[in-house]
């Protein structure tokens, strides 16, 4: 046994033509969060399902609660509860039908299974309608009947493939408040997400991942550290071009700037700290250009993820650019 | 490992009974609430009864049978649990789709447990189909001709062929993933052999080059062991050809079933 929830070396697997996954490390400490981000096909899906004993990796290997998932998958399933990226209830039971069904296939007895959904039902803000069919239930209902189902038999370790996926802000705010209260009482938990704000609420470590490979792991604050420098930003007056601010200050930028025209606000990422507002000056100054507001700051975690993968994290999967400002050498 | 947590789990084994009975009562509690499966399950082994005995039983006379429905009964009880089959492909290709197999397959019990579950519910809706069908033919003339031990055996070997058509169509279900050609896949072997089979017509009335065919068609096989046991007449034969049919179907379709489910993800 080690100490460690998760363990992950070198995970690898292609689908065909297809490579899911390329090397990937993961590790979290039992007790922790670990969030693990990626645009959509990055891979995300792949490591839960390969974490939770459903897929076998080509290469590589995991422990999950000190058991290797491909020589002990069936001791990993005693461990481990997963909320899969789809609601995966029965639309024909109960809330409450399913949460026992799922209790007793956990190992829990009969009683001990409706004692327990009673519980969840009520703490996922189910109980009103646990004896409905789930097919009237709504998306985010469905949802947290699915998080609900992972957790009956309290298991130490807990897998949510993009638990928020679809919920309302109000559900998602709920779901963030009772994944807190869970973790707080020791359990494991690695999530997926698209959203930044939510791996950078709930976990403390984050693993970023793209095309199937980890591009930079560590705690929110690490990472934002090492999206590379500040980020200038500057807020144009109505009536002026902000792309006449990008222009006269490119140069002292270390990647392109990011122009939002109705807004009229530049983010230039730079380097050098307070060093350079002199120059910002001087240059504006030359240009006869003028700025409401003008800040310098760290860059948030949703920059820091556009630098390394090229994309915004909630973004269309189509457009997969080249990362524009790579880093790959963070790890 | 930490401990608030689990402190709240006894023993997280599953006994496989205990699996296997969870999974056969979701079954039977969905059996109950889809229409679609109700009408499987009731409308239409009732409406085979009436609409084949009065559409066909004028027109059609067996040497040697005094009512056609004695005739008819044991090959359309044969189609309606083949058709009812067809859903448990169809429902585990959902279940596949939706990511409830994930779900399942990510919890501590045998992989079969799932299937037999199923298989499980599909036997007791099997032996209420039967007996439903029997009322039905009895109150439009069918009898029993060989006492009820051989009824008896009859219902069973009923219910027997519809492990194999259950079992059967839990492997089309997780070969082809979708549940529309799933539910397709399963009908589609169902409809050809039962019309080449002596189900509605004796044999020996078709073209030579069916008759080679209809005589080893495992539906010809089996409705031909349930004639025996209702109408009587020489019956050891026929019943070990049907439980070698049977036997072998499960043989092969058990162990690749669970194979597959074994791999099942849902994408």
């Amino acid at each position: 046994m080690t100490d460690a929830a998760i363990v992950a070396e070198g995970l690898g697997k292609r689908f065909g033509p297809v490579v899911a996954l390329d090397g990937v490390d993961l590790e979290l400490p039992a007790g922790g969060v670990l969030g693990v981000l990626g645009p959509n096909g990055a891979g995300k899906t792949t490591v839960v399902r390969i974490l939770a004993t459903l897929v076998k990796p080509d290469r590589g290997r995991a422990r999950v609660a000190g058991f290797d998932v491909a020589e002990h998958p069936a001791a990993v399933r005693r461990l481990i509860g997963l909320s899969g990226q789809y609601a995966a209830v029965d639309p024909v039971l109960t809330g409450e039908e399913n949460l026992v069904m799922i209790g007793r296939l956990s190992g829990l007895t009969r009683r001990c299974a409706r004692r327990r959904a009673g519980e969840l039902a009520g703490r996922l803000e189910l109980a009103g309608a646990a004896g409905r069919q789930v097919r009237t239930y709504s998306g985010g209902m469905r949802r947290r009947l699915d998080v609900a189902a992972s957790l009956l038999a309290a298991p130490p370790v807990v897998f949510l493939d993009e638990p928020t996926t679809g919920l309302d802000p109000r559900g998602r705010l709920a779901l963030w408040q009772i994944l807190g209260e869970l973790t707080s009482q020791g359990t494991s938990l690695l999530l997926t997400t698209q959203y930044i704000e939510e791996a950078e609420r709930l976990a403390g470590m984050i693993t970023i991942i793209d095309h199937g490979k980890v591009i930079a792991a560590g705690t929110p604050d690490q990472l934002r550290a090492r999206a590379g420098g500040d980020r200038l930003e500057l807020q144009s007056p109505p009536g002026q071009d902000p792309r006449l601010l990008a222009g006269a200050l490119a140069a002292l930028g270390t990647a392109e700037p990011a122009i939002d025209v109705a807004a009229g606000r530049v983010v230039l990422p730079v380097t050098g700290g307070a060093g350079i507002l002199p120059g910002v000056a001087g240059r504006l100054a030359d240009a006869g250009l003028r700025v409401t507001a003008l800040a310098l700051r760290r860059p948030t975690l949703e920059e820091a993820f556009l630098a390394w993968t090229g994309q915004p994290a909630s973004g269309p999967p189509a457009r997969r650019a080249q990362p524009a400002h790579p880093a790959r050498s963070t790890r | 490992m930490s401990t608030a947590a689990t402190a709240a789990l006894p023993g997280r084994t599953v006994p496989v009974p205990t699996s296997v009975a969870v999974i056969t009562g979701r079954n039977l509690r969905r059996l109950v609430r889809v229409p679609t499966l109700l009408v499987f399950a009731t409308v239409q082994p009732v409406l085979f009864v009436l609409l084949f005995t009065y559409a066909f039983g004028g027109a059609i006379h067996v040497p040697g049978v005094a009512r056609y429905i004695d005739h008819l009964l044991p090959g359309i009880v044969v189609l309606a649990i083949g058709f009812g089959a067809s859903q448990t492909g169809v429902a585990i290709a959902e279940d596949l789709t939706t990511g409830m197999i994930d779900r399942f397959r990510s919890l501590p019990i045998t992989a079969a447990a799932v299937l037999a579950g199923r298989v499980a519910a599909d036997a007791l809706r099997n032996l209420f189909v039967t007996g439903l069908m029997i009322g039905v033919a009895t109150a439009v003339g069918f009898q029993f001709h060989a006492g009820p031990a051989a009824a008896l055996a009859a219902v069973a070997l009923a219910v027997a062929a519809g492990l194999a058509f259950s079992w059967l169509n839990l492997l089309l279900g997780l070969a082809v993933r979708d549940p529309e050609s799933a539910g397709l896949a399963g009908l589609f072997p169902v409809i050809i052999l039962f019309f080449t089979s002596s189900a509605l017509v004796p044999v020996a009335t078709m073209p030579g080059w069916l008759q080679a065919f209809a005589k080893a068609n495992p539906i010809t096989v089996i409705t031909g062991a349930l004639r025996a046991l209702c109408l009587g007449g020489p019956t050891s034969r026929p019943a070990l050809e049907a439980v070698a049919w049977l036997a072998g179907l499960l043989a092969v379709t058990i162990p690749a079933a669970i194979a597959r489910y074994r791999h099942a993800t849902s994408t």
